[in-house]
């Protein structure tokens, strides 16, 4: 088994670099499941040189049909041609850009932080600010539970030293429009 | 006696079978088998082809000849991908074409069997939808929506992969009749507001453009464009794919438009003040640079693809929906634009640029093509490869019949004329049909010949020889100070021996004087198909031309005296 000596490698996340990365756009799928539909997509957004930042897909309300959530950044001047694009695509129901409408938002985050000694007090104050649930406790390292929206949660991980982060998995955003607008 | 069970590929032949076909253009293969066995008691008849890329261009001359979905059928691996450039083709013109691909056994995908590829994977770009099927039952499905697809709306090229487990086995899955496509839904008729919209804005011009592409060929918007063109009194250009939709040689038309369109055609849409594209996507080769583009001008955009609104140029007006069905709508509104003075400019123009070529200093292509324009009354179907003689056909070769003029434009592929001409000639077996080629491009996909031979296709094919790659060379020769590179087609075999090894009538063109001559035998010859080799000068050049990625006009009508700078547009 690895242990932590594999860190994830690059560049570390800071507020800043973090904050950079507001500039993303929040598209909504309903796909068919169809096989392929995934790659199909997926070229969409890098033909037009567009990176996929997160992307979550799970089943549907109805049998045989998929959710996706991408989030993405790119040339917004090209952003209503690449949803234009997916709309087209004959497993896609219908594309939408969420990010301006009126939504509900959230992310899960796990946060495995190394805090040995007098850290650890530290790590679980800033766990419990934030609502964090420790869902592992080990001797050298704990691991925490938050969900909300991708903001806070980018705001939590900021407050790590960045050294004390040795493994970070987010769910990706998922959306929910309010009321019955369709998502 | 035991009744015997169809199989996978009886079912697919049934399917085929109830969708009309009449041809396939294929070549058989061991993950094909199964299919090539099904076709044995079909009334489809087999084109068997000599390449599969000749099969995938010949599917897709049937299909720009009949508006009717040609299919191709291969086996799987290298089969399935010598079709990939035909599918790209096909997808970049939006033509319907069905390519069945055999493949492995369902149970060694992934495994790297013997000729197995990821076709549905390589392919993915290129296609409208494709299908990868694992089992015998999604046939009937997948064959009925693979044909809906293909030929609804915007069409394109779809892909059947079709593992040879799954052919070979049973199938009792029923036929079906209805697709259910819930993210498929296809414009018909415009916005009705936006329709009324677009009459306003024509209504005020005083310089209107009708800007006719493919879309009018498809939908067959011709006599609707004429009778927009006529009531609003407002000239038409058409782009290379749109030729034929509306006929070039009514007086309001202007021809062709873009890098080797007509002078007058350029200058018209240059000072319009306002242009609507009907079935037309603003590609580069039309704009030229798009910044300094119709400025000024008001712009209508309709198209059955949405996501060609604003993609290359923000419409004023955009109408989703059918060419024709949107124009029909549009006639009633629209009364005569006061544009007196704008006709009488483009009639200037007309009369200032003509097209024009040297008659002295050896064969001429322009001169060919300008006669076979003459013999074939403007009535055959003519087909083209890539390069100068394309561009030649279509300044000379002006179509007033819908889906007589074949092209590969988008894609630009060449070796594309040749085995298109001979699925035309297949798909309108009463019409003469021409294919004018490069005798860079005929080597492409020559092999053909025995295909046209065998079905004793009374196809006639004009190789235009310069021994060159001509259209490269004019741009060395113009924008990279005449070094020559990569285009000296020196080895090039006697064009006239080589079709004669095939047992096809072949004729040769030397001087301007053998012209008539030849090219009147030729069209007249019945029995079977016939190569006409015209041996034209080596250097020679298309204009007008407006350079790559310069404005409508920055467009020279003969070779400038200084070097020209390097084009900055796409290619």
């Amino acid at each position: 088994m690895n242990k932590l000596a594999t860190i994830d490698p690059g560049t570390p996340r800071t507020a800043a670099n973090l904050k950079e990365k507001r500039d993303l756009h929040t598209i909504s799928l309903l796909v068919r499941d169809a096989p392929g539909v995934l790659v199909r997509v997926a070229m969409v957004f890098s033909r037009r040189g567009y990176n996929i930042e997160s992307l979550v897909v799970s089943p549907g309300a109805r049998a045989g049909f998929s959710r996706m959530t991408v989030t993405c950044s790119g040339d917004p001047s090209i952003l209503e041609q690449m949803i234009k694009q997916l709309a087209k695509l004959i497993d896609v129901v219908h594309a939408i850009d969420h990010t301006t409408s009126d939504r509900y938002e959230t992310e899960i985050a796990l946060i495995k932080v190394l805090c040995e000694g007098d850290f650890r007090r530290e790590a679980l104050e800033i766990a419990e600010h934030f609502n964090a649930k420790v869902v592992d406790y080990a001797a050298q390292s704990v691991i925490l539970r938050v969900y909300g929206d991708s903001d806070k949660l980018d705001a939590m991980i900021a407050l790590f030293p960045e050294q004390n982060i040795v493994e970070l998995v987010r769910s990706g955003k998922i959306v929910m429009t309010r009321a019955l607008e369709m998502t | 006696m035991e009744s015997r069970v169809t199989t996978g590929a009886e079912k697919l032949i049934q399917c085929l079978e109830r969708e009309g076909v009449e041809y396939i253009f294929g070549y058989s293969g061991g993950a094909a088998m199964p299919i090539f066995d099904a076709l044995v008691d079909s009334d489809i008849e087999l084109i068997l082809v000599r390449h599969e890329q000749g099969a995938a261009h010949m599917a897709d001359g049937y299909a720009r000849a009949t508006g009717k979905p040609g299919v191709v059928l291969v086996t799987s691996g290298p089969g399935a991908t010598n079709t990939v450039t035909g599918l790209l083709t096909s997808d970049m013109d939006s033509v319907p074409v069905i390519v069945l691909t055999g493949q492995t056994i369902t149970s060694m995908l992934g495994k790297d069997g013997f000729q197995e590829a990821d076709v549905t994977g390589i392919t993915y770009a290129v296609v409208k939808h494709s299908y990868l099927l694992k089992d015998a039952s999604e046939i009937p499905r997948a064959t009925r929506e693979a044909f809906h697809i293909a030929t609804t709306g915007r069409p394109g090229p779809v892909l059947i992969d079709l593992p040879k487990d799954v052919t070979q086995g049973p199938c009792d899955a029923p036929f079906v009749e209805e697709v259910d496509l819930p993210g498929y839904s296809v414009p018909t008729h415009g916005d009705p507001e936006s329709i009324r919209q677009a009459a306003e804005l024509l209504m005020a011009a005083r310089r209107p453009v009708l800007y006719i592409g493919h879309g009018a060929v498809i939908s067959n918007a011709g006599k609707a464009v004429i009778r927009l063109a006529e009531k609003l009194r407002a000239p038409i250009v058409n782009t290379l794919l749109g030729k034929g939709a509306a006929d070039e040689t009514h007086p309001l038309h202007l021809g062709m438009l873009g890098m080797h369109g007509t002078a007058y055609a350029n200058k018209a849409v240059d000072a319009c003040d306002c242009i609507m594209a009907i079935g037309a996507r603003w590609d580069d080769r039309v704009t030229g640079k798009l910044d300094e583009f119709c400025l000024g001008a008001t712009k209508i955009h309709v198209d059955i693809d949405p996501s060609e609104f604003g993609k290359m140029v923000t419409p004023d007006v955009a109408i989703a929906g059918d060419a024709r069905l949107v124009l029909e709508e549009l006639i009633p509104q629209i009364s005569a634009a006061d544009t007196d003075e704008w006709l009488t400019q483009c009639e200037s123009w007309k009369k200032r640029y003509p097209l024009k070529y040297a008659k002295q200093g050896g064969l001429r292509a322009q001169h060919v093509l300008d006669r076979l324009h003459e013999i074939s009354e403007g009535n055959a179907i003519i087909t083209t490869d890539v390069g100068q003689h394309q561009m030649w056909a279509a300044q000379f070769c002006l179509s007033k019949t819908n889906r007589h003029w074949i092209s590969s434009g988008g894609a630009g592929t060449m070796g594309f004329g040749f085995p298109a001409a001979i699925g035309a000639q297949l798909g309108c077996p009463d019409s003469k049909v021409w294919a004018v080629v490069g005798d860079g491009g005929f080597q492409m996909t020559q092999m053909e010949l025995a295909t046209a031979a065998i079905h004793k296709l009374p196809v006639k094919c004009l190789i235009v020889n310069n021994n060159f790659l001509g259209m490269v060379r004019q741009w060395q020769e113009l924008f990279f100070e005449n070094r020559l590179s990569g285009v000296d087609l020196v080895g090039n075999p006697d064009f006239v021996k080589l079709a004669q090894a095939y047992g096809i009538k072949a004729l040769r063109i030397r001087r301007p004087s053998d012209v008539d001559r030849i090219l009147r035998e030729a069209h007249a010859y019945d029995e079977g198909p016939c190569i006409v080799v015209a041996e034209v000068v080596k250097e020679d050049n298309v204009f007008p031309m407006i350079p790559a990625g310069a404005p409508l006009s920055g467009m020279i009508v003969e070779k400038p005296k200084e070097q020209m700078a390097k084009p900055t547009g796409s290619t």
